[in-house]
């Protein structure tokens, strides 16, 4: 069966989706991000989306869902990189994705990521650093 | 309205979808048509080819090139043997769902072409037509 990988990347974990999805995939998806999430006790995902030419609402859906589920697993939902033209859609498809957490890039991504755990110890900090 | 070009795709399985999404942008891009429409087209096409599958047990789609007034389009056809729809009104409105979705795809599909319409009979089927201009108009 087909999968989308997780990357685990210090307390995070980074999804990239370079094909496109059709529902089952991101179901798979869905669930294999929330096992991952309990099994590696990450703090944050990152989805980068920069890739994907659409997302309509069943996709979008599914991405709202990963972000709540993994709220309530105590880890904060980054989607980065989303197309302009994909944006526009689905807005006016009606779908704002409120609950998730934007960001231009990857990098940014990150960031965000980052304060949104909090401080982190300092030589912890030199780590992802050079993971970064 | 002339019709340009037409073809069949038989939508039965969900990795159909991804090959018929491929085939409509290569439509869209042989028009012309913008990315934002593409976009648009393919996401609107992509609502309604899951309704397909999901409520209708699959069926076939027909692309089409169209052409009115000199301005080119891109014309999709959606046509399954499904139980129909009860009360397509009902249907038509954002947030109503039988399944357990959100509930925009019908609506949704809508505000994203230019030409939206649907027939539907219980126990016969549903067949939905859409259309995008190049130009957005």
């Amino acid at each position: 069966m087909e999968r989308i990988p997780i990357l685990k990347m210090g307390p995070f974990l980074l999804v990239t989706i370079q094909v496109d999805l059709y529902d089952r995939l991101a179901l798979t998806l869905e669930n294999d991000l929330i096992n991952m999430v309990s099994k590696t006790e990450a703090k944050g995902v990152l989805i980068d989306i920069s890739a994907v030419s659409i997302v309509d609402s069943f996709m979008g859906r599914i991405l709202g869902n990963i972000a709540s589920m993994s709220k309530i697993m105590d880890a904060a939902t980054v989607v980065v990189g989303m197309q302009p033209a994909v944006a526009i859609t689905l807005v006016e498809l009606g779908l704002t994705l409120s609950g998730v957490h934007t960001a231009l890039d990857v990098e940014q991504g990150m960031e965000l990521l980052r304060t949104k755990i909090g401080q982190l110890d300092t030589d912890e900090e030199g780590l992802y650093d050079s993971f970064v | 309205m002339i019709v340009l070009s037409k073809e069949k795709l038989s939508i039965q399985k969900e990795q159909d979808v991804v090959l018929f999404r491929n085939r409509i942008k290569e439509l869209a891009t042989k028009i012309g048509m913008s990315l934002v429409n593409q976009t648009k087209l393919i996401t609107a096409a992509s609502e309604l080819v899951r309704n397909m599958l999901r409520y209708g047990g699959g069926g076939i789609t027909q692309l089409e090139i169209v052409s009115r007034n000199s301005i080119p389009g891109v014309r999709l056809i959606f046509t399954d043997e499904g139980p129909g729809i009860k009360d397509v009104t009902l249907a038509m409105k954002d947030g109503y769902s039988t399944g357990k979705s959100l509930g925009l795809g019908l609506p949704g599909a809508k505000r994203l072409v230019n030409e939206f319409d649907i027939k539907s009979e219980p126990g016969k089927g549903t067949t939905v037509t859409i259309i995008r201009w190049k130009n957005g108009l």
